[in-house]
């Protein structure tokens, strides 16, 4: 799967920065830096997951591929019907078309469905632009769409408040599906469901997949979800991509300090291995994106660091000796991306 | 009997009225807290848990009521009837904050914004203990230094928002330990925390609970950490209790359909796509119109007629009890 001709989406150098305003003039002091560098391969089919904490700048990063927001430099590159096409150089109508293979499913569920308006209403709106012009035939296509995300085709006629989070969710699948999109984020989509209910859309989400072919990013906080769910994790500290694998290898053998922190904090349902898991416990917080530190982002808070992490950034390079391709930034591994 | 409970709660039921309509949103809920051990309480949202807390520590919303059952403290000297006591009444300020203090879930909104952190620990302080200023500046501070926040004398004097969000928890915690309590309620403490300052919390939690022998009571959604922290569970669905017992029994030995079920449709981290999610089917009642007896049988596997009445608490072992009628099923079932 891993070869390049099957790359849907390409990032590279990606930044997206937000101005910082301050004085009568408005005048931009400073920015944040919320994704700060990031150069990713999505590939045709894959899950990929991007997990990390709060303000690591994976939201960010999922709105920026989706043009939701403006991308201050580097460029994105989703290929079409075969051809790579630059998303910053498309004109407004090839945009417009664009839009409708790639969607996104938000975390919030209460909040991304206007109370005010039946399923049906705010359902219909993207393939009323998108050109289905007769309203019975939207409805017969919205009705299929419901069943296929097993809820009742008669929720239609129904406001949100009616229904439970975990059915909210689902109407909000179905709407990223209704224009039978190729590529998904999935920005937190399970987070705010109850555990019992985050399992349903799991499944629900990876039979979609199976059944349409579907490309998702999986943006998660839930490392055991993403383990769980992905094909591939990305972990993302402070606006970088600091490690990226396969899900096995990313939770066997995790290289990057961070990545090894990250995982060693999460609570394991599993009594057996409550004792012989060593918890390595990171000491102060995430920095603050407007002022990141000098060199590798994560030194002020590693428990290898070295003199060279404090004024050099690493770059994120490819393991040679290790064939699935994982990639890891960090100067602990210098040697190993020379040697076989 | 030597009595090694700190509380204990008898067939408490807490209804809240809205809207004309009555939410029973506690029904009977029985169980002990043992003196320094950590007691973790479970349950999807809406369960009640956070509610069963609110009324120990009698801060349940206006339109809620207890309407029956008791809620009793076992203080050094002598027993104390919680439920009995006034609401904001001299008994009840007293245990609030010295002797029964509580973490809430989101620290921002729990800390007052236009007081410093200090002045808010300071207050207790005064309050219960009748410190001076000075002195009571002075235990901030070594609160503080305590709870790992660097440069305490800086930090005292600043505000909630000058904080990041692990370090307001501390705030927090350093607050409802400024009495040395007898027991801390946590209100899903580390919910709105990324894992890596998760970690930290606990770790704190768990040297500040060796170190003053205190007794915890956790409540949280979240079966990982139940099962990193907990002594003793209690699982709650839809107000009631429907297991009680101790981490082990719960983990290895799940008598209720529920707790089967939930322990099955969490990913575990390590066993990846190999591991098979199977969902509880169904969504979890509407509270207003919640099924006839036993609450949990529209989603059940194991649910015959016989779940139409609610069913009793069988005892499996001393400390393992359960609330389903055909928990001899679900064990023979491995």
């Amino acid at each position: 799967m891993n070869n390049s001709n099957n790359v849907l989406i390409k990032l590279r150098d990606v930044k997206i920065y937000f101005p910082i305003f301050k004085g009568v003039f408005k005048r931009a002091v400073g920015y944040v830096k919320a994704v700060n560098g990031v150069d990713l391969d999505i590939y045709q089919g894959e899950t990929l997951g991007l997990v990390g904490e709060s303000g690591s700048g994976k939201t960010t990063l999922g709105k920026g591929i989706l043009q939701l927001l403006k991308i201050s430099s580097g460029e994105v590159t989703y290929k079409f019907n075969g051809e790579e096409k630059n998303l910053k150089s498309l004109s407004d109508e090839e945009m417009f078309e664009a839009r409708k293979r790639m969607q996104i499913v938000f975390q919030d569920p209460y909040s991304t469905l206007n109370p005010a308006l039946t399923i049906f209403n705010q359902l219909q709106d993207p393939l009323k632009k998108f050109g289905v012009k007769s309203k019975s035939k939207r409805r017969e296509i919205l009705e299929h769409l419901l069943e296929e995300v097993n809820m009742p085709k008669e929720s239609l006629n129904h406001y949100p408040n009616e229904f439970s989070g975990g059915q909210r969710q689902r109407i909000g699948i179905a709407r990223a599906l209704s224009l039978s999109p190729n590529f998904i984020v999935l920005d937190e989509a399970t987070s705010a469901l109850d555990v019992s209910i985050q399992a349903q859309v799991l499944k629900l989400l990876s039979s979609l997949k199976e059944e349409r072919d579907l490309t998702y990013l999986f943006i998660t906080h839930n490392l055991s979800v993403a383990e769980y769910f992905c094909d591939r994790i990305a972990v993302m500290y402070l606006g970088k991509i600091v490690e990226i694998s396969t899900a096995e290898e990313i939770y066997n053998n995790p290289l990057h300090p961070y990545s090894k922190a990250l995982i060693s904090a999460i609570p394991v349902v599993d009594p057996q291995s409550k004792f012989d898991r060593k918890r390595i416990i990171l000491e102060g917080d995430v920095p603050d994106p407007a002022n990141p530190p000098s060199g590798c982002p994560f030194h002020p808070r590693c428990k290898e660091v070295m003199e060279e992490c404090k004024y050099n950034i690493p770059e994120l390079k490819k393991l040679l000796k290790n064939a699935k391709g994982h990639y890891v930034s960090c100067h602990l591994y210098k040697d190993e991306f020379t040697k076989k | 009997m030597i009595n090694d409970s700190i509380l204990s709660v008898n067939n408490l039921s807490v209804y809240i009225y809205a809207n004309q309509r009555c939410n029973k949103a506690v029904q009977n809920v029985s169980f002990e807290v043992k003196k320094g051990k950590i007691l973790g309480m479970i349950g999807e949202s809406g369960c009640g848990k956070s509610i069963t807390a609110s009324a120990i520590m009698q801060l349940l919303p206006e339109l809620a009521r207890i309407e029956e059952g008791e809620i009793i403290f076992h203080d050094d000297d002598g027993d104390i009837r919680i439920d009995k006591l006034e609401k904001n009444g001299s008994e009840m300020r007293k245990i609030r904050g010295e002797k029964i203090t509580m973490i809430f879930q989101d620290p921002m909104t729990a800390l007052n914004p236009v007081y410093t952190v200090g002045f808010q620990i300071m207050e207790s302080l005064k309050h219960h203990l009748n410190m001076s200023k000075k002195q009571a500046k002075d235990r901030a501070i070594e609160l503080l230094r305590e709870m790992g926040i660097p440069s305490p004398e800086r930090r005292v004097d600043e505000y909630p928002h000058q904080y990041s969000g692990g370090m307001r928890q501390r705030a927090m915690i350093a607050m409802a330990m400024a009495c040395n309590p007898k027991l801390l309620i946590a209100d899903e403490p580390t919910t709105a925390i990324d894992v890596t300052i998760q970690a930290q919390i606990f770790e704190l939690m768990l040297k500040l609970q060796n170190q003053y022998n205190m007794t915890i009571m956790l409540i949280t959604h979240d079966m990982g950490v139940i099962a990193e922290l907990a002594d003793d569970v209690v699982v709650m669905y839809m107000g009631s209790i429907v297991e009680n017992g101790s981490i082990d029994e719960i983990l290895m030995k799940a008598a209720h359909p529920y707790t089967k079920a939930l322990l099955k449709c969490i990913p575990i981290l390590g066993k990846g796509k190999s591991q098979e999610l199977e969902p509880i089917k169904g969504t979890t009642p509407d509270p207003y119109d919640r099924p006839k007896g036993c609450q949990f049988y529209p989603r059940c596997d194991y649910a015959t007629d016989k779940c139409l009445e609610v069913p009793e608490t069988y005892y499996i072992s001393e400390t393992h009890s359960v609330k389903c009628w055909h928990y001899m099923r679900v064990l023979e079932n491995e």
